[in-house]
């Protein structure tokens, strides 16, 4: 009884954990070059409505995946045109988008409501799935639960050991350092933060292609802004931000459990731990040395122009 | 004949309400080093980030090899072969010296080799002589350091046209020494150097030809056996500059300030202040000689209470207590920080707010902190930037667009105008021209005559010498000696700047 309680809130905290997980992975990428877009909930749900809207017409899973991105992307081309080309308040901007994305997908959604479409299937996983308890957990989940896996460690691997990842992290601490190098510090920026977009529409597609096979308006209930809240509780760091997904998306299905089970936490205040924690974390690298180490990238938020001195 | 490596021809650049660069002809021949000087706000500053596409210019053309060069970005100028050290540093401060190399190099393709950045990284500092480890983070680095890593940068990329400006501002005479034999080696391997200072025995020292520059034009180009230190200080300033200042004999009065057995950390953890005694007389200027990194920055802190401390400080025999700034203002202590854009000024505000910074929160002034009308600040904002010569467009002006010397004057003139009473002042002519220099010196001799106590923190013995009445000698975060400040006793305070020899109280 109590091991299928907690292999069911294992799974669940992948599966609720995944969407989150790419929307902070995209969130990542942008703030690291520097642009700070607090429009994720806003894309993540044209991501999920766009989605959806595809695959039901073309019951083609992997083109609404592509189309809930691109759809994204272009919402986060508008925040990249706005806060780099004409250097606007970021998070006017940000909110703005948030609006914006509800507002069009609860507006063009609703001939979706309530209908059904195709969905994303587990696939098990030859070998690995058969590792006693966690295989099932771990190996025996839908395609973009592996896809999840393999980002956050691909997008690591970019930041710290490649040239381009070298190139993102520069631009986000010291526009002017960068440029002085010859690195084209909007192009950079335009790159990532419309990268960020696309990576928040898949954590969309995620929600109305995986893990429902439905449209509901508003369906992201606040993912975006735990996106926004995990980037900080990970230190901009991608490997981070998949535990700390995980554990958010456990925390939200242990508030399912707990009510079942009758444990007398209420809902309510499981809901505010994942912003607990990351006010524990900014505690623990509020020290000037962490937070040359660990803290946000120096120029986030900050418009660069090159004849501007800082 | 030696070729035109760099030509610059009638280059104009207007900003608001200014004309930093009016109809400037320049040329840079192959193998020389080009020294620009020039009052703060001349435009040096200015041509450069023209040559390195930093700034655009509004007229004029760039050749390059005699050939016309259309320098739109840094990008294009590193592929013309020019690399530049700007005057505040360019680096990312949590990357490792290899990485700030290895930015935007393009012989990686997709990953930066870092290990062989390392290898190439320590043949260079053999080569050139230039100490510093490539795996330190660029924020752990002494501002000596940093600009070691900034000419490494350029060595690295075969920069065959360097501009380095103010690379000597920050330096101590000894690590001046080090970058002028690095330049000549440089040299000797085909670069060329336009080199811009404000010390005018560097200038004659290290170039072979020497530009003065003056409210945007170029007044003349000299060899360097044609000019002579008066010579160029005349046609900087457009008049005769005396930089021995009259001094009359000391009145020394009660003790000012005391400090007693201080112990201070550096940002990076270990103690930077070691037991530190040391006293401050009304009316005489005490100068701290020393090594930078032997904890100059730290003592001027904590004495100003930015920075934690154990021990005593006592200012008119009131103990004090660390980190409480507002006590110190309230006992009439002016500031003069080494760090002028982080600490002293507020990049984003007008120029007259940032004269005014101070009265904000002391007691001096008419100023009621609750009906603050910014206008009524104006007037007496004038008569500073006259009384300080600040070469502005407008008052109004962020303070960030300022020229690096005219930013000084600004910190300068804030801090001294309040008549105070204990002066903390930390390389106070850094990167002010000749002319500025001696005005503020005039301005600390004054202050001692009126009864102020001073305590000097320089980098340039020449400065402690002009000023103090005494000369104390720092060394790892101690007082090791006091000598008398004159040139005859340079070498006993080169030895105690060394470490070598052991206490003479005096
Ligand atoms: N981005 C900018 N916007 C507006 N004004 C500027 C800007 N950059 C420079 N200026 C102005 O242009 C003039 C020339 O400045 P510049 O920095 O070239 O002087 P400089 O000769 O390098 O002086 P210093 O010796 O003090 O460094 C100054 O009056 C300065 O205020
Ligand atoms: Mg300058």
């Amino acid at each position: 009884m109590s091991h299928d309680i907690l292999t069911s809130t294992f799974a669940g905290a992948i599966r609720s954990g995944t969407p989150l997980l790419f929307a902070t992975l995209g969130e990542i990428l942008a703030e690291r070059s520097g642009i700070l877009n607090l429009g994720v909930e806003g894309m993540m749900l044209i991501g999920a409505f766009t989605g959806f809207a595809v695959s039901y017409t073309t019951s083609n899973l992997w083109l609404a995946v592509v189309a809930a991105m691109g759809a994204a992307a272009i919402l986060a081309s508008l925040h990249a045109f706005v806060s780099i080309t004409l250097k606007v308040n970021q998070v006017v901007s940000g909110l703005a988008l948030v609006f914006l994305g509800a507002g069009l997908s609860g507006f063009w959604g609703q001939r979706f409501v309530g209908i059904q479409s195709v969905s994303f299937v587990n696939v098990k996983i030859p070998l690995l799935a058969e590792i006693p308890f966690v295989g099932n957990i771990l190996f025996n989940r839908d395609p973009l639960v592996y896809v999840g896996y393999v980002l956050a460690p691909f997008i690591w691997w970019y930041l710290y050991k490649t040239k381009y990842g070298m190139n993102l992290r520069a631009v986000g601490e010291a526009p002017g350092a960068a440029d002085a190098r010859g690195i084209n510090v909007s192009l950079t920026r335009y790159i990532y933060t419309i990268m960020g977009g696309a990576l928040a529409g898949l954590g969309g597609a995620y929600l109305s292609l995986a893990y429902t096979s439905m449209w509901v308006e508003n369906m992201t209930a606040g993912r975006g802004w735990i996106a926004v809240v995990l980037v900080i509780f990970a230190i901009w760091d991608p490997l981070l931000a998949m535990l700390g997904a995980y554990l958010f998306g456990g925390i939200s299905v242990l508030q399912f459990g707990l009510q079942v089970t009758q444990t007398p936490i209420p809902p309510n205040i499981m809901k505010m731990f994942p912003y607990l924690f990351t006010v524990l974390v900014m505690l623990f690298t509020s020290s000037e040395k962490m937070k040359k180490r660990f803290g946000a990238p120096s120029a986030l938020g900050v418009p660069y122009s090159r004849e501007e001195k800082t | 004949m030696s070729e035109n490596v760099l030509e610059l021809s009638n280059i104009v650049k207007r900003f608001p309400g200014i004309l930093a660069n009016d109809h400037v002809n320049l040329t840079l021949k192959k193998g020389e080093v080009h020294a620009l000087l020039g009052e703060n706000g001349a435009g040096k500053s200015t041509l450069m980030n023209i040559i390195y596409g930093i700034y655009k210019a509004d007229e004029g053309e760039i050749y390059v090899n005699g050939q016309r060069a259309n320098i739109t970005s840094p990008h294009k100028a590193i592929e013309y072969g020019i690399g530049m050290i700007q005057q505040h540093f360019s680096l990312v401060p949590s990357f490792s010296v290899a990485e700030n190399v290895a930015l935007g190099l393009k012989e990686f393709h997709l990953f930066p080799r870092i290990d062989v950045i390392k290898k190439r990284l320590r043949e260079l500092s053999k080569k050139f002589g230039l100490d510093v480890k490539p795996e330190s983070r660029i924020w752990q680095l002494s501002a000596g350091e940093q600009q070691r890593v900034e000419i490494l940068k350029l060595l690295y990329m075969n920069s065959q046209i360097m501009i380095l400006d103010e690379p000597t501002a920050i330096l101590t005479p000894q690590e001046a020494e080090g970058l002028f034999k690095t330049i000549k080696e440089m040299v000797k391997y085909g670069a060329s150097v336009i080199f811009i200072s404000h010390k005018l025995k560097e200038v004659l020292e290290i170039s072979d030809r020497i530009t003065v520059m003056r409210h945007g034009k170029v007044v003349d180009t000299l060899l360097r056996e044609e000019a002579d230190e008066k010579i160029l200080a005349r046609k900087m300033v457009g008049r005769d500059v005396v930089l021995r200042v009259e001094k009359s004999p000391p009145k020394t009065g009660d003790l000012k300030l005391s400090v007693k057995n201080l112990y201070s950390r550096s940002d990076k953890g270990p103690f930077a202040i070691n037991g530190l005694s040391l006293e401050v007389r009304k009316g005489e200027i005490l100068g701290i000689a020393g090594v930078a990194g032997n904890g100059q920055r730290e003592l001027a802190e904590s004495i100003y209470g930015l920075r934690d401390y154990t021990g005593e400080i006592e200012i008119d025999g009131t103990m004090l207590k660390p980190l409480d700034v507002h006590s110190r203002i309230n006992h009439g202590v002016a500031y003069v920080p080494q760090d002028r854009k982080g600490v002293a000024l507020c990049g984003n505000l007008p120029l007259y707010y940032n004269l005014f910074l101070k009265i904000f929160t002391s007691k001096q002034g008419d100023f009621n902190p609750y009906l603050f009308n910014p206008i009524s600040l104006k007037k007496p904002a004038e008569a500073l930037v006259k009384e300080y010569d600040v070469a502005t467009s407008s008052l109004d002006l962020s303070v960030k667009y300022l020229s690096g010397g005219n930013m000084q004057k600004i910190v300068l003139a804030r801090e001294l105008t309040l008549n105070p009473e204990l002066i903390i002042a930390v390389h106070p002519t850094r990167g002010l021209d000749v002319g500025a220099m001696e005005s503020v010196y005039k301005i600390l001799i004054k202050a001692r005559e009126n009864g102020a106590a001073v305590l000097l923190i320089a980098g340039d013995l020449e400065e402690i010498f002009t000023l103090s009445d005494r000369v104390a000698v720092l060394y790892e975060g101690r007082i090791v000696g006091y000598s008398e400040p004159d040139e005859e006793h340079l070498e006993e305070i080169g030895l105690m700047m060394a470490g070598i020899k052991k206490e003479r109280v005096g």
